[in-house]
Protein backbone atom coordinates (compact mmCIF):
# COMPACT_ATOMS: atom_id res chain seq x y z
CA UNK A 1 0.00 0.00 0.00
CA UNK A 2 2.87 2.49 0.62
CA UNK A 3 4.29 1.58 -2.45
CA UNK A 4 1.52 2.55 -4.41
CA UNK A 5 0.79 6.24 -2.49
CA UNK A 6 4.54 6.71 -3.10
CA UNK A 7 3.85 5.91 -6.54
CA UNK A 8 1.03 7.73 -6.85
CA UNK A 9 3.11 10.88 -4.99
CA UNK A 10 5.53 10.81 -8.24
CA UNK A 11 2.83 10.70 -11.17
CA UNK A 12 1.40 14.19 -9.50
CA UNK A 13 3.40 16.60 -9.26
CA UNK A 14 2.58 19.57 -7.07
CA UNK A 15 0.14 22.01 -8.16
CA UNK A 16 1.84 25.54 -9.85
CA UNK A 17 -0.04 27.62 -8.04
CA UNK A 18 0.17 25.91 -4.87
CA UNK A 19 -3.37 25.60 -4.26
CA UNK A 20 -6.42 23.25 -5.05
CA UNK A 21 -7.69 22.31 -8.38
CA UNK A 22 -11.76 23.34 -7.73
CA UNK A 23 -9.98 26.90 -6.74
CA UNK A 24 -8.08 27.51 -9.49
CA UNK A 25 -11.04 26.51 -11.87
CA UNK A 26 -12.74 29.37 -10.06
CA UNK A 27 -10.24 31.36 -10.45
CA UNK A 28 -10.16 30.20 -14.37
CA UNK A 29 -13.79 31.35 -14.43
CA UNK A 30 -13.66 34.43 -12.87
CA UNK A 31 -11.04 35.81 -15.14
CA UNK A 32 -12.90 34.88 -17.90
CA UNK A 33 -16.52 36.11 -16.74
CA UNK A 34 -15.00 39.14 -15.85
CA UNK A 35 -14.01 40.33 -19.36
CA UNK A 36 -18.04 39.66 -20.35
CA UNK A 37 -18.48 42.30 -17.77
CA UNK A 38 -15.32 44.29 -18.62
CA UNK A 39 -16.93 44.59 -22.79
CA UNK A 40 -20.29 45.59 -20.97
CA UNK A 41 -19.00 48.59 -18.52
CA UNK A 42 -17.04 49.26 -21.57
CA UNK A 43 -19.91 49.83 -23.98
CA UNK A 44 -21.77 51.41 -21.26
CA UNK A 45 -19.25 54.25 -20.08
CA UNK A 46 -18.16 55.28 -23.91
CA UNK A 47 -21.98 55.71 -24.91
CA UNK A 48 -21.75 57.54 -21.32
CA UNK A 49 -19.25 59.63 -22.75
CA UNK A 50 -19.99 59.82 -26.77
CA UNK A 51 -23.21 61.06 -26.14
CA UNK A 52 -23.60 64.90 -24.12
CA UNK A 53 -27.49 64.46 -24.08
CA UNK A 54 -27.02 60.79 -21.68
CA UNK A 55 -30.49 60.53 -19.75
CA UNK A 56 -29.68 61.23 -15.70
CA UNK A 57 -33.62 59.72 -14.41
CA UNK A 58 -31.81 58.87 -11.31
CA UNK A 59 -32.69 61.27 -8.70
CA UNK A 60 -32.12 61.05 -4.66
CA UNK A 61 -34.99 58.13 -4.38
CA UNK A 62 -33.10 55.61 -6.67
CA UNK A 63 -29.45 56.75 -5.42
CA UNK A 64 -30.39 56.44 -1.89
CA UNK A 65 -32.00 52.66 -3.11
CA UNK A 66 -28.67 51.64 -5.17
CA UNK A 67 -26.35 53.03 -2.23
CA UNK A 68 -28.70 50.46 0.41
CA UNK A 69 -28.31 48.00 -2.55
CA UNK A 70 -24.18 48.71 -2.35
CA UNK A 71 -24.22 48.57 1.12
CA UNK A 72 -26.16 45.08 1.69
CA UNK A 73 -23.88 43.45 -1.13
CA UNK A 74 -20.99 45.01 1.23
CA UNK A 75 -21.97 42.90 3.77
CA UNK A 76 -23.02 40.04 1.91
CA UNK A 77 -19.23 40.01 1.84
CA UNK A 78 -18.50 40.22 5.08
CA UNK A 79 -20.83 37.49 6.26
CA UNK A 80 -19.09 35.26 3.24
CA UNK A 81 -15.36 35.95 4.50
CA UNK A 82 -16.83 34.76 7.90
CA UNK A 83 -18.45 31.78 6.56
CA UNK A 84 -14.95 31.10 5.21
CA UNK A 85 -13.42 31.50 8.82
CA UNK A 86 -15.81 29.46 9.98
CA UNK A 87 -15.81 26.73 7.56
CA UNK A 88 -12.00 26.64 7.87
CA UNK A 89 -12.65 25.96 11.73
CA UNK A 90 -14.63 23.23 10.74
CA UNK A 91 -17.41 24.93 12.66
CA UNK A 92 -20.34 23.57 10.74
CA UNK A 93 -23.50 25.54 12.05
CA UNK A 94 -21.65 29.23 11.88
CA UNK A 95 -20.32 28.27 8.63
CA UNK A 96 -24.23 27.86 7.52
CA UNK A 97 -25.58 30.47 10.03
CA UNK A 98 -23.42 32.53 7.93
CA UNK A 99 -24.02 31.08 4.76
CA UNK A 100 -27.61 32.07 5.22
CA UNK A 101 -26.79 35.75 6.52
CA UNK A 102 -25.00 36.06 2.84
CA UNK A 103 -28.36 34.93 1.34
CA UNK A 104 -30.04 36.79 2.63
CA UNK A 105 -28.05 40.31 1.55
CA UNK A 106 -28.16 38.78 -1.78
CA UNK A 107 -31.99 38.34 -2.07
CA UNK A 108 -32.55 41.78 -0.39
CA UNK A 109 -30.63 43.16 -3.24
CA UNK A 110 -32.33 41.27 -5.57
CA UNK A 111 -35.47 42.36 -4.98
CA UNK A 112 -34.42 46.17 -4.32
CA UNK A 113 -32.72 45.88 -7.75
CA UNK A 114 -35.93 44.23 -9.25
CA UNK A 115 -37.96 47.03 -7.39
CA UNK A 116 -36.12 49.68 -8.79
CA UNK A 117 -36.40 48.22 -12.29
CA UNK A 118 -40.01 48.02 -12.30
CA UNK A 119 -40.39 51.89 -11.68
CA UNK A 120 -37.97 52.89 -14.37
CA UNK A 121 -40.15 50.21 -16.46
CA UNK A 122 -43.30 52.10 -15.04
CA UNK A 123 -42.16 55.59 -16.54
CA UNK A 124 -41.69 54.32 -19.81
CA UNK A 125 -38.23 53.44 -20.04
CA UNK A 126 -37.62 50.12 -22.17
CA UNK A 127 -34.50 48.48 -24.06
CA UNK A 128 -34.87 50.41 -26.72
CA UNK A 129 -36.43 53.66 -25.70
CA UNK A 130 -36.20 55.91 -22.76
CA UNK A 131 -38.71 59.03 -22.11
CA UNK A 132 -36.18 61.39 -20.67
CA UNK A 133 -33.48 61.58 -24.43
CA UNK A 134 -34.64 60.32 -27.49
CA UNK A 135 -31.50 60.67 -29.53
CA UNK A 136 -29.92 58.49 -26.80
CA UNK A 137 -32.37 55.50 -27.31
CA UNK A 138 -29.23 53.19 -26.51
CA UNK A 139 -29.34 54.22 -23.06
CA UNK A 140 -31.88 51.28 -21.29
CA UNK A 141 -30.30 48.63 -24.03
CA UNK A 142 -27.40 49.26 -22.15
CA UNK A 143 -28.87 49.20 -18.97
CA UNK A 144 -30.97 46.57 -18.72
CA UNK A 145 -28.11 44.31 -20.26
CA UNK A 146 -25.18 45.10 -17.83
CA UNK A 147 -27.64 45.38 -14.47
CA UNK A 148 -29.53 42.02 -15.82
CA UNK A 149 -26.89 40.24 -16.20
CA UNK A 150 -25.53 41.21 -12.68
CA UNK A 151 -28.81 40.53 -11.71
CA UNK A 152 -28.54 36.60 -13.14
CA UNK A 153 -24.79 36.61 -11.39
CA UNK A 154 -26.44 37.69 -7.78
CA UNK A 155 -29.51 35.24 -8.64
CA UNK A 156 -27.00 32.29 -9.17
CA UNK A 157 -24.80 32.84 -6.13
CA UNK A 158 -27.66 32.88 -4.16
CA UNK A 159 -29.03 29.40 -5.62
CA UNK A 160 -25.38 28.72 -5.56
CA UNK A 161 -24.62 29.51 -1.88
CA UNK A 162 -27.98 27.89 -0.63
CA UNK A 163 -27.41 24.26 -2.34
CA UNK A 164 -23.06 24.93 -0.47
CA UNK A 165 -25.26 25.38 2.92
CA UNK A 166 -28.61 23.31 2.93
CA UNK A 167 -27.65 20.47 0.24
CA UNK A 168 -31.21 18.92 -0.84
CA UNK A 169 -32.86 20.08 2.40
CA UNK A 170 -32.80 23.70 -0.13
CA UNK A 171 -34.66 22.30 -3.28
CA UNK A 172 -38.16 22.77 -1.57
CA UNK A 173 -37.28 26.43 -0.57
CA UNK A 174 -36.17 26.92 -4.22
CA UNK A 175 -39.26 25.27 -5.70
CA UNK A 176 -41.33 26.99 -2.99
CA UNK A 177 -39.60 30.56 -3.86
CA UNK A 178 -40.44 30.29 -7.38
CA UNK A 179 -43.54 29.34 -7.20
CA UNK A 180 -45.07 32.08 -4.67
CA UNK A 181 -42.76 35.00 -6.86
CA UNK A 182 -44.45 33.41 -10.18
CA UNK A 183 -47.71 33.65 -8.53
CA UNK A 184 -47.36 36.79 -6.87
CA UNK A 185 -45.63 39.16 -10.04
CA UNK A 186 -48.01 40.27 -12.34
CA UNK A 187 -48.48 38.85 -15.91
CA UNK A 188 -47.24 41.91 -17.61
CA UNK A 189 -44.06 42.28 -15.29
CA UNK A 190 -40.45 41.43 -16.78
CA UNK A 191 -40.50 38.96 -13.83
CA UNK A 192 -42.86 36.97 -13.67
CA UNK A 193 -40.88 35.44 -16.78
CA UNK A 194 -37.60 36.07 -15.06
CA UNK A 195 -38.68 34.28 -12.60
CA UNK A 196 -37.99 31.06 -13.79
CA UNK A 197 -34.25 31.34 -13.30
CA UNK A 198 -35.32 29.87 -10.21
CA UNK A 199 -36.94 27.33 -11.56
CA UNK A 200 -33.63 26.28 -13.89
CA UNK A 201 -31.54 26.75 -10.70
CA UNK A 202 -33.50 24.09 -8.82
CA UNK A 203 -33.55 21.50 -11.65
CA UNK A 204 -29.95 22.23 -12.20
CA UNK A 205 -28.78 21.73 -8.76
CA UNK A 206 -30.97 19.09 -8.51
CA UNK A 207 -29.50 17.34 -10.88
CA UNK A 208 -25.63 18.40 -9.34
CA UNK A 209 -27.26 17.26 -5.88
CA UNK A 210 -28.80 14.01 -6.84
CA UNK A 211 -25.86 12.53 -9.12
CA UNK A 212 -23.05 13.96 -7.19
CA UNK A 213 -24.47 14.37 -3.31
CA UNK A 214 -21.51 15.05 -0.96
CA UNK A 215 -20.95 16.70 1.99
CA UNK A 216 -19.74 20.39 1.53
CA UNK A 217 -16.49 20.84 3.31
CA UNK A 218 -14.13 24.41 3.75
CA UNK A 219 -12.83 24.15 -0.19
CA UNK A 220 -16.32 24.13 -1.72
CA UNK A 221 -17.24 27.39 0.86
CA UNK A 222 -14.39 28.96 -0.04
CA UNK A 223 -14.67 28.14 -3.70
CA UNK A 224 -18.39 29.68 -3.71
CA UNK A 225 -17.12 32.54 -1.58
CA UNK A 226 -14.49 33.22 -4.74
CA UNK A 227 -17.79 33.25 -6.80
CA UNK A 228 -19.96 35.54 -4.39
CA UNK A 229 -16.96 38.18 -3.60
CA UNK A 230 -16.70 38.66 -7.84
CA UNK A 231 -20.49 39.61 -8.27
CA UNK A 232 -19.95 42.22 -5.22
CA UNK A 233 -16.58 43.71 -7.22
CA UNK A 234 -18.56 44.00 -10.19
CA UNK A 235 -21.19 45.62 -8.52
CA UNK A 236 -18.43 48.42 -7.54
CA UNK A 237 -17.92 49.13 -10.74
CA UNK A 238 -21.56 48.90 -11.72
CA UNK A 239 -22.90 51.75 -9.08
CA UNK A 240 -20.74 54.22 -9.75
CA UNK A 241 -20.70 53.87 -13.66
CA UNK A 242 -24.16 53.47 -13.55
CA UNK A 243 -26.08 54.78 -11.09
CA UNK A 244 -23.59 58.00 -10.15
CA UNK A 245 -22.88 58.95 -13.79
CA UNK A 246 -26.85 59.51 -14.21
CA UNK A 247 -27.31 61.57 -11.48
CA UNK A 248 -29.93 64.19 -11.21
CA UNK A 249 -30.32 65.92 -7.61
CA UNK B 1 5.94 24.97 -0.81
CA UNK B 2 2.36 26.15 -0.15
CA UNK B 3 0.18 24.24 1.72
CA UNK B 4 -2.84 24.05 -0.62
CA UNK B 5 -5.18 23.19 2.95
CA UNK B 6 -4.31 26.13 4.68
CA UNK B 7 -6.47 27.82 6.18
CA UNK B 8 -6.35 32.47 6.27
CA UNK B 9 -4.73 33.02 9.07
CA UNK B 10 -6.59 36.68 9.18
CA UNK B 11 -8.32 37.70 12.13
CA UNK B 12 -12.10 38.76 11.94
CA UNK B 13 -11.20 42.18 12.67
CA UNK B 14 -9.10 42.92 9.88
CA UNK B 15 -12.21 41.90 7.55
CA UNK B 16 -14.52 44.63 9.56
CA UNK B 17 -12.13 46.83 9.03
CA UNK B 18 -12.26 46.33 5.10
CA UNK B 19 -15.57 45.96 5.19
CA UNK B 20 -15.80 49.73 6.67
CA UNK B 21 -13.27 50.91 4.04
CA UNK B 22 -15.63 49.64 1.53
CA UNK B 23 -18.51 51.33 2.98
CA UNK B 24 -16.65 54.77 3.53
CA UNK B 25 -15.38 54.63 -0.31
CA UNK B 26 -19.04 54.09 -1.21
CA UNK B 27 -19.74 57.02 1.05
CA UNK B 28 -17.17 59.44 -0.50
CA UNK B 29 -18.89 57.89 -4.53
CA UNK B 30 -22.40 58.72 -3.24
CA UNK B 31 -20.83 62.73 -2.07
CA UNK B 32 -18.98 63.52 -4.95
CA UNK B 33 -22.40 62.29 -7.08
CA UNK B 34 -24.39 64.58 -4.75
CA UNK B 35 -22.04 67.32 -5.39
CA UNK B 36 -21.65 67.42 -9.15
CA UNK B 37 -18.52 69.50 -8.55
CA UNK B 38 -16.74 67.36 -11.75
CA UNK B 39 -17.65 67.16 -15.61
CA UNK B 40 -18.76 63.72 -16.82
CA UNK B 41 -15.20 63.00 -18.35
CA UNK B 42 -13.59 64.08 -14.70
CA UNK B 43 -16.31 62.48 -12.66
CA UNK B 44 -15.40 59.01 -14.59
CA UNK B 45 -11.51 59.35 -13.89
CA UNK B 46 -12.07 59.92 -10.18
CA UNK B 47 -14.84 57.40 -9.74
CA UNK B 48 -13.10 54.70 -11.70
CA UNK B 49 -10.30 55.22 -9.20
CA UNK B 50 -12.35 54.62 -6.13
CA UNK B 51 -13.79 51.67 -7.79
CA UNK B 52 -10.44 50.02 -8.82
CA UNK B 53 -9.24 50.69 -5.17
CA UNK B 54 -12.67 48.98 -3.44
CA UNK B 55 -12.21 46.25 -6.03
CA UNK B 56 -8.13 45.45 -4.74
CA UNK B 57 -9.86 45.15 -1.19
CA UNK B 58 -11.98 42.92 -2.22
CA UNK B 59 -9.52 40.50 -4.21
CA UNK B 60 -7.00 40.82 -1.74
CA UNK B 61 -8.20 40.35 1.56
CA UNK B 62 -11.59 38.84 0.75
CA UNK B 63 -10.62 36.86 -2.16
CA UNK B 64 -7.91 36.14 -0.18
CA UNK B 65 -5.80 36.65 -3.35
CA UNK B 66 -3.07 38.31 -0.65
CA UNK B 67 -2.48 35.13 0.57
CA UNK B 68 -1.96 33.19 -2.40
CA UNK B 69 1.55 32.79 -4.16
CA UNK B 70 3.27 35.19 -6.29
CA UNK B 71 2.87 33.10 -9.35
CA UNK B 72 -1.30 32.84 -9.24
CA UNK B 73 -1.62 36.69 -8.19
CA UNK B 74 0.41 38.09 -11.14
CA UNK B 75 -0.79 35.64 -13.43
CA UNK B 76 -4.49 36.66 -12.89
CA UNK B 77 -3.86 40.14 -12.38
CA UNK B 78 -1.47 40.73 -15.44
CA UNK B 79 -3.71 38.91 -17.57
CA UNK B 80 -7.31 40.30 -16.90
CA UNK B 81 -5.28 44.02 -16.48
CA UNK B 82 -4.38 43.36 -20.12
CA UNK B 83 -7.12 42.71 -21.80
CA UNK B 84 -8.53 45.64 -19.87
CA UNK B 85 -5.93 48.17 -21.22
CA UNK B 86 -6.67 47.36 -24.49
CA UNK B 87 -10.54 47.68 -24.60
CA UNK B 88 -9.74 50.94 -23.09
CA UNK B 89 -6.88 51.63 -25.83
CA UNK B 90 -9.74 51.08 -28.70
CA UNK B 91 -13.22 52.53 -26.95
CA UNK B 92 -11.92 55.70 -25.17
CA UNK B 93 -9.94 57.85 -27.64
CA UNK B 94 -13.04 57.19 -29.72
CA UNK B 95 -15.50 58.11 -27.19
CA UNK B 96 -13.04 61.43 -26.98
CA UNK B 97 -13.52 61.94 -30.39
CA UNK B 98 -17.12 61.45 -30.79
CA UNK B 99 -17.72 64.49 -28.22
CA UNK B 100 -14.98 66.53 -29.58
CA UNK B 101 -16.79 66.71 -33.26
CA UNK B 102 -20.03 67.85 -31.61
CA UNK B 103 -22.06 64.54 -32.92
CA UNK B 104 -25.61 65.30 -31.41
Amino acid sequence: MATVQHAVQDVYEPSLFGTYSKKIGMWLFLASDSLTFGALLFAYSYNRIANPAWPTPFHKESIANATVMTACLLSSSLTMVLAVLAANRHDKPWTRYWLLATMFFGTAFTVLHAMEWTKLMGEGMMPSSNPWAATVPQFGGTFFTLTGMHMLHVTIGVIYLGVIALRKKFLPILLGLWLVGWLLTPAKSVFHIGIHALLIGAIVSAIILFLKPKDYDSHDVEVSGLYWHFVDLVWMFIFPLVYLMSTKV
Amino acid sequence: MHDVSAPHDEGKGLYFWVWGGLLFLTGVEVVLAYEQVLQPARMLEVLLVLSVIKAALITLYFMHLKSEIRAMRWLLTISVMACFALMWIFFFPDADRIVKLGVQ
